[in-house]
């Protein structure tokens, strides 16, 4: 694996089932009495927020104190950002404090990459979302969601090949949907994009999918389906006349799953917009995956911090079944 | 600066043709011929190099007044002159704006202190470049400056109706409107070319068809109102298209292409690396092909540089914070040298066509791209073709660093500059 983790792109499928493979094993912690693992103790991790996100901060935060990481929030918001540092300034004030890795999330696409090849800052970077570019931990507890509810629990050392994947909403602005796509492809699955025609990008025919305008034509051939989340606002700049035009022909109701083969499942990034682009039938049903996600968010990131920080401590998968935990020390 | 009245450059090829001797005598061109007496005059051996007329860029920032942090028109004309440059147009975007007959007078006078180029202000086609209501055209052609050449640069004249009433008015007085050609809400959020590569990187998009369709309108009321009009930093195959559509009707278009769009591509914004951020932004891989056919084959009439310097600081940081554009007076020649002469589209008379003679053509620039023959002012340009070098930034003149070719061999070094007769620039070093 490389230093940083930018992009779902930069992954192999050797490493993408590593990760999903250690994750399992995190899972495991989460059902013990004392959820803590030793792996980063001593080590700190910077969470640098220069957009809003509780949830995905939380989630890192939780990944990161139960691998014993000291753990500092970073929020742009009533920080010397607002006041006009720069991205640089910021990274190297963390620098010289002694991060050993920054996790950051920021409204401008590129800004992970940039801090993390300008020479600015040493320290691993993990991209927690940037801008309309990627957010490859998401895709990443995505496939891993797939993996469990279509595939199984035992499934160690597995991808997704062959399975069929719809991913439905916002395309042009989603760094979920982009890394999602290149992750999915690198797994095996076969992905299918849906949107209305002005929400699918540019440029669109060189990634590794089908687009379909239909939602219903795909929904019987879709083994998941990924309701992605769509702004109020968007139909203002055009993208698409009213709401409930939108949720007429692109949002998912008891109907439309009804479609849906027995076995498929339903997933959502969060957050949802209920009554937009999912019903909260459909929202609250068994086949949505979306409090699982959420739970997995947390495995996941436990697994790459795990791998990025942790590579020169005794493995957690290959010594015994069990991970070491503070209790067996 | 020497002040050597008579110069001997000895063996030059003449705009790349058979080697001969030019004499220099004051500010003009006393003879040009074989075996020349050098009895008095300062000799520059010049075997094996190209003799141009003084290069002239009908585009250029230079940012006095308003931001000398990143380059004065002393500054700027130091660059000029190492580029081979003998006279800049100096755009109007300034603060304040060069939109009053006392904002241009000023820059034109600092130029004349500075004394490295001849530097000939624009004026703002519209107050404060808002694009709403016209500046006083007329007083600023009126002026000691004698601006011919109109530009809202970085923002486009995008009201249909007063860029119709811009090219009539300037036919009083034979002036031209040069275009900023960017439709503005097709370009909201604009970050980098639409396309493939916008679509992985997930940057706004800035689509062919918002640079095309201005042009498209502007040459056709061009010929609806018999108004000349010059189209800045031409960028995409189609608005090559619709240029050479326009030329074939009759329209009188010209326009203009810059170095970095006849040589970069969008594949290098993959590296977020704001120093690659420029506007318009860089293409394609086909429009890099078809900009250089149609700078040969005369569709595209100039090469002009853009040159646009910004702080450090504007350029160190994430992509969507940075400033737009690039410097480019110091390497305009060896990239054409490299796109255009060494790919055999070019050779260096068509170089001196572009970006001599055409320009100062376009901006009514009586005493700038003129032949090489006696009696003509000396401003002339000697560049070793042979050589090649690494683009190092901290050799350069201008007050700022953001090249997109730092670090990538190019060909082609200006030996001498001469201005009127003088040497601006000597042994590749200013004078």
């Amino acid at each position: 694996m490389k230093r940083h983790l930018i992009s779902a792109a930069d992954l192999t499928r050797d490493d993408a089932v590593l990760i999903l493979d250690t994750a399992e094993e995190m899972a495991r912690i989460a059902d013990r009495p004392i959820k803590k693992l030793p792996t980063l103790r001593g080590r700190t991790i910077c969470n640098l927020f220069f957009e809003d996100s509780t949830r995905t901060r939380i989630s890192f935060e939780a990944a990161e104190k139960r691998l014993s990481a000291d753990v500092i929030n970073f929020a742009a918001k009533g920080s010397s950002v607002s006041k006009g540092e720069s991205l640089k300034d910021t990274a190297q004030t963390l620098e010289a404090m002694g991060v050993d890795a920054v996790v950051i999330r920021h409204s401008a696409s590129g800004a992970p990459y940039r801090l993390a090849t300008s020479g600015w800052i040493d320290a691993p970077v993990i991209n927690a979302g940037d801008g309309t570019h990627q957010h490859p931990t998401q895709a990443l507890l995505d496939a891993f969601t797939m993996r469990r509810r279509l595939v199984g629990k035992d499934a160690l050392g597995q991808d997704l090949a062959g399975r069929r994947i719809t991913i439905v909403g916002d395309v042009l602005h989603s760094r979920v949907a982009r890394s999602n796509v290149d992750l999915l492809h690198t797994l095996g699955a076969e992905v299918t994009l849906v949107a209305p025609p002005t929400l699918v990008p540019v440029g669109v025919e060189r990634w590794p999918c089908e687009v379909s305008y239909s939602l219903d034509e795909v929904l019987p051939k879709s083994d998941a389906v990924m309701m992605l989340r769509v702004q109020r606002e968007r139909m203002n700049a055009a993208f698409f006349p009213t709401e409930r035009e939108y949720s007429r022909r692109y949002g998912l109701d008891g109907a439309r799953m009804a479609k849906m083969p027995e076995h498929a499942i339903v997933m959502h990034p969060g957050p949802m917009v209920r009554g937009m682009e999912i019903t909260a039938e459909v929202a609250d049903s068994d086949r949505c995956t979306v409090v699982e996600q959420v739970a997995n968010g947390v495995s996941i990131r436990m697994a790459v911090l795990y791998l990025l920080l942790g590579g020169s401590e005794p493995a957690v998968t290959t010594t015994s079944a069990a991970p070491r935990t503070e209790e067996s020390k | 600066m020497s002040e050597t009245t008579k110069t001997l450059i000895r063996g030059a090829k003449v705009l790349g043709g058979e080697p001969q001797d030019v004499l220099i005598d004051g500010e003009t061109i006393a003879e040009v011929g074989q075996n020349l007496s050098a009895e008095g005059a300062t000799v520059v051996e010049a075997a094996g190099q190209v003799l141009l007329p003084g290069l002239v860029d009908l585009h250029t920032h230079l940012r006095e007044p308003g931001r000398e942090d990143s380059e004065t028109v002393l500054t700027g004309t130091r660059a000029a002159a190492s580029g081979g440059y003998t006279a800049v147009f100096a755009m109007a975007n300034t603060f304040p704006v060069a939109d009053t007959a006392g904002v241009v007078e000023q820059v034109y006078r600092l130029g004349q202190e500075a004394g490295y180029c001849d530097v000939q202000p624009i004026g703002a086609v519209t107050i404060g470049l808002e694009g709403k209501q016209l500046s006083e055209l007329g007083a600023m052609h009126d002026s000691a400056a004698r601006v011919t050449v109109f530009s809202d640069d970085g923002k486009c004249v995008d009201d249909a109706v007063i860029m119709r009433r811009a090219l009539e008015y300037v036919k009083a007085f034979g002036g031209v409107v040069a275009q900023h050609a960017q439709e503005p809400r097709l370009t909201e959020g604009a970050q980098m070319n639409e396309g493939v590569v916008s679509a992985e990187l997930g940057l706004g998009g800035w689509p062919a068809v918002a640079e095309e369709s201005i042009i498209a309108r502007d040459v056709l009321l061009a010929e609806h109102v018999g108004s000349r009009v010059h189209i800045c930093h031409l960028s995409t195959a189609g608005s090559v298209e619709i240029v050479r559509w326009a030329k074939s009707r009759g329209i009188d278009v010209t326009a203009e292409v810059t170095p970095h769009h006849l040589l970069l591509t969008d594949e290098l914004v993959r590296s977020y690396n704001p120093v690659y951020k420029v506007n318009p932004p860089l293409r394609t891989e086909a429009d890099v092909r078809a900009l250089r056919e149609a700078l040969a084959d005369g569709t595209i009439d100039i090469v002009a540089t853009d040159h646009a310097p910004h702080p450090h600081e504007d350029k160190d940081c994430e992509w969507a914070a940075a400033a737009m554009g690039m410097v480019g007076l110091e390497t305009a020649l060896s990239v054409v040298q490299q796109t255009m002469v060494e790919t055999g589209l070019l050779d260096w008379a068509g170089v001196a066509e572009r970006m001599s003679f055409a320009p100062a053509r376009i901006g009514s620039l009586a005493h700038h791209g003129r032949p090489v023959s006696a009696g003509e002012p000396a401003n002339l340009t000697l560049v070793d073709t042979s050589y090649r070098g690494v683009v190092d930034p901290a050799h350069f003149a201008s007050r700022s660093r953001n090249t997109p070719y730092e670090g990538r061999e190019l060909p082609g070094r200006v030996t001498h500059t001469f201005l009127r007769g003088r040497a601006t620039v000597v042994d590749g070093k200013l004078a």
